[in-house]
């Protein structure tokens, strides 16, 4: 590198290092340009989605049932005559949010609760630790199906079961990054300074462990869609008209013996590439925030 | 008599989980929606009746009364009765585990004679064609929702190909089970020397296990990839070669003994995942095990189902667990259980 490169490289801010740092790795690795692209779509899809299908997503029609996908239905229809295309666009926004809240919910809790108790030790941690590994002692899966049972049958409680089972993970990471910070330069001199545990905690050591957080909230995205699509596939939460992913699959389940495929395969192949795309942009937001863990 | 007293000590660690499970499945019973007792109840009682119930249950009780009575019950094997069958819970689960545990325990053997080869090769030939080929598998192995890769299975190779039979239970209705030995109908099938029945059985069994396996599939060959390229870049694999030893004789017999120790472990993970799944492709395949037992309870409102099958599988899983952290230790002499 030139030297006029290097004052360069020094000249730029933060911000415009971390961007440069992004459209290099989003354009070096064409894999992860593509996710990028794919998680845009579906952004935008869930956003604008309701507004640019062809179909209302509820309306039926009898004399249109079961058709394969032809030009006025590209997806085809299912039993009642609802176009399929419409219901899976439209499914976008509930599969997204109830991933997102999910994910945000167990960022929060799992987050605080673990770098308290890597901070405080003691009986805070004991008491995550072993709050975390009486999770772990579940099959998540069934741990969440239980939750949603006893706490009853909505989507809220789909969010909550999905946040419930990922605590363990957030809580666990954020308890190592937290230790290891415990007793650095800086924490130090927030302390020296006067500063109180609850100041440190939120405004030195969070800020620091927050990019291993993110990566670790793109990570499990795609497991809490998978979560909530299985948990909908059995019954829970979703209820029918709703169009989502999972109860949508479920609805097309009977005509997979009877040849009807497309009422099934389309939400599916949607859930997967949406779980697809959420796994390689993990990967990929961690080659942009945390290089060193490159794998 | 060494192993005995490390497995007795494993066993005093496992206790602390046992108990968290029990407090968790308590904690569910306990926060049901509504009135638990207006629930049992039925829609048409009193609220005579009600408060009866709710003296019957005990739930009128402290909070700590009530779990001493919980753990009471559980310990004479009382896990209520389910409103759908009218049978008492355990009597349920115990006849239908067996199809639930056959189930799983092929998926894995099949996941486990796929996926460990492939890592293997997939980290002696490290960036050729099979490597690629063995991270695509896992990638894509993880996104794919088990509930869809058990239906696109039914779709080719049952309403295409005609292969498969059709995808509904262990076995065709008009055939009979085998005499009950183990509950396992391969096992039985054989026992009884019935070569027809085990040949159905295996028909039936071949697409769910295979949907559960190309999930538990991507974990496994990923661990074993891993695992094998650190050994295979430690010295005294190198000495080993250049001892002049067999390639075969170091691939197998140093390096992946040594690998195997990772992978076991990621068996952990990977029964915790199984297990949830298996709910998913028991309901796909109407497979008569414990999940959908579970499913079917749930659909109806009927709690105590649920709550059972919860605690039976986290038993469960802990047990595999405690299984896994034993054979750990019989592979390798250096580890102790209790660490």
């Amino acid at each position: 590198m030139s030297a006029a490169g290097i004052s360069e490289a020094r000249a730029a801010s933060g911000l415009t290092a971390t961007l440069q740092h992004a459209r290099h790795v989003i354009t070096e690795n064409p894999v992860t340009g593509f996710a990028f692209a794919l998680f845009l779509l579906l952004v935008v899809t869930a956003i604008l989605g309701p507004s640019l299908v062809p179909y209302d997503p509820l309306a039926t029609d009898s004399s249109a049932s079961l058709r394969p996908p032809s030009a006025r239905h590209w997806f085809g229809t299912d039993q009642l005559g609802r176009d399929i295309f419409s219901r899976v666009v439209v499914a976008t926004r509930l599969d997204m949010i109830i991933a997102v809240t999910s994910v945000a919910v167990v960022f929060a809790a799992g987050g605080l609760a673990g770098i308290a108790a890597g901070y405080f030790g003691g009986w805070t941690d004991r008491i995550v630790g072993r709050l975390a590994d009486t999770i772990m002692a579940f099959p998540l899966f069934v741990l969440a199906m239980g939750i949603v049972a006893a706490l009853g049958n909505t989507v809220t409680n789909i969010v909550i079961a999905t946040a419930v089972v990922n605590f363990p993970l957030y809580a666990r990471l954020a308890r190592a990054e937290a230790n290891i910070r415990r007793d650095a330069g800086f924490v130090m001199a927030a302390r020296l300074s006067g500063n109180t545990d609850l100041r440190i905690l939120l405004f030195h050591i969070l800020p620091n462990i927050l990019p291993i957080m993110v990566v670790q909230m793109s990570l499990t995205m795609g497991y809490a869609i998978l979560n909530a699509a299985g948990l909908s596939f059995i019954g829970l939460g979703v209820r029918p008209p709703t169009p989502e992913w999972g109860i949508m699959v479920a609805e097309g389940a009977a005509g997979i013996i009877s040849g009807e495929w497309w009422v099934a395969l389309f939400p599916g192949l949607t859930l997967m590439g949406a779980v697809f795309c959420f796994n390689l942009l993990g990967d990929g937001v961690r080659d942009i925030v945390d290089p060193q863990r490159r794998t | 008599m060494r192993v005995a007293r490390q497995i007795g000590q494993r066993l005093v660690t496992a206790l602390p989980s046992v108990a968290g499970v029990i407090v968790v499945t308590f904690l569910l019973t306990r926060i049901l929606p509504g009135d638990t007792a207006a629930y049992f109840a039925g829609p048409a009682a009193t609220p005579a009746a009600i408060e009866e119930i709710r003296a019957r249950l005990g739930l009128d009780q402290t909070l700590p009364v009530q779990f001493l009575r919980y753990v009471g019950d559980l310990a004479r094997g009382d896990f209520g009765a389910s409103l759908t069958t009218g049978q008492p819970v355990l009597a349920d689960i115990t006849a239908r585990l067996p199809a639930s545990a056959e189930l799983v325990l092929v998926a894995l053997v099949l996941a486990v004679a796929i996926a460990v080869p492939l890592g293997i090769i997939a980290a002696l030939k490290e960036r050729s064609l099979i490597d690629h080929a063995c991270r695509v598998v896992a990638t894509a192995g993880v996104s794919l929702p088990v509930f869809f890769t058990g239906l696109l299975l039914v779709y080719v190779f049952y309403y295409i190909l005609g292969w498969a039979p059709s995808p509904l239970g262990r076995l065709d209705v008009f055939a009979s089970a085998p005499p009950t030995a183990s509950g396992f109908f391969l096992i039985d099938s054989l026992l009884a020397g019935d070569v027809e029945t085990f040949r159905a059985t295996l028909a039936q069994l071949v697409l769910p296990a295979a949907t559960l396996a190309i999930f538990a599939l991507a974990p496994i060959a990923r661990m074993t990839r891993g695992a094998m390229l650190s050994v295979l870049g430690s010295d005294f694999v190198r000495t080993a070669r250049a001892a002049g030893l067999s390639p075969n004789t170091v691939v197998m017999g140093y390096a992946f003994r040594n690998a195997v120790l990772p992978v076991i472990t990621t068996l952990g993970m990977v029964f915790s995942f199984l297990l949830g799944a298996s709910v998913l492709v028991e309901k796909v395949f109407a497979w008569p095990g414990i999940g959908s037992y579970a499913v079917e309870a749930l659909i109806a409102s009927d709690y105590a189902p649920v709550q059972g099958f919860v605690l039976v599988m986290a038993v469960l899983y802990l047990l595999l667990n405690l299984c896994i952290d034993i054979l750990y230790g019989l592979i390798d002499p250096r580890v102790r259980i209790d660490a």
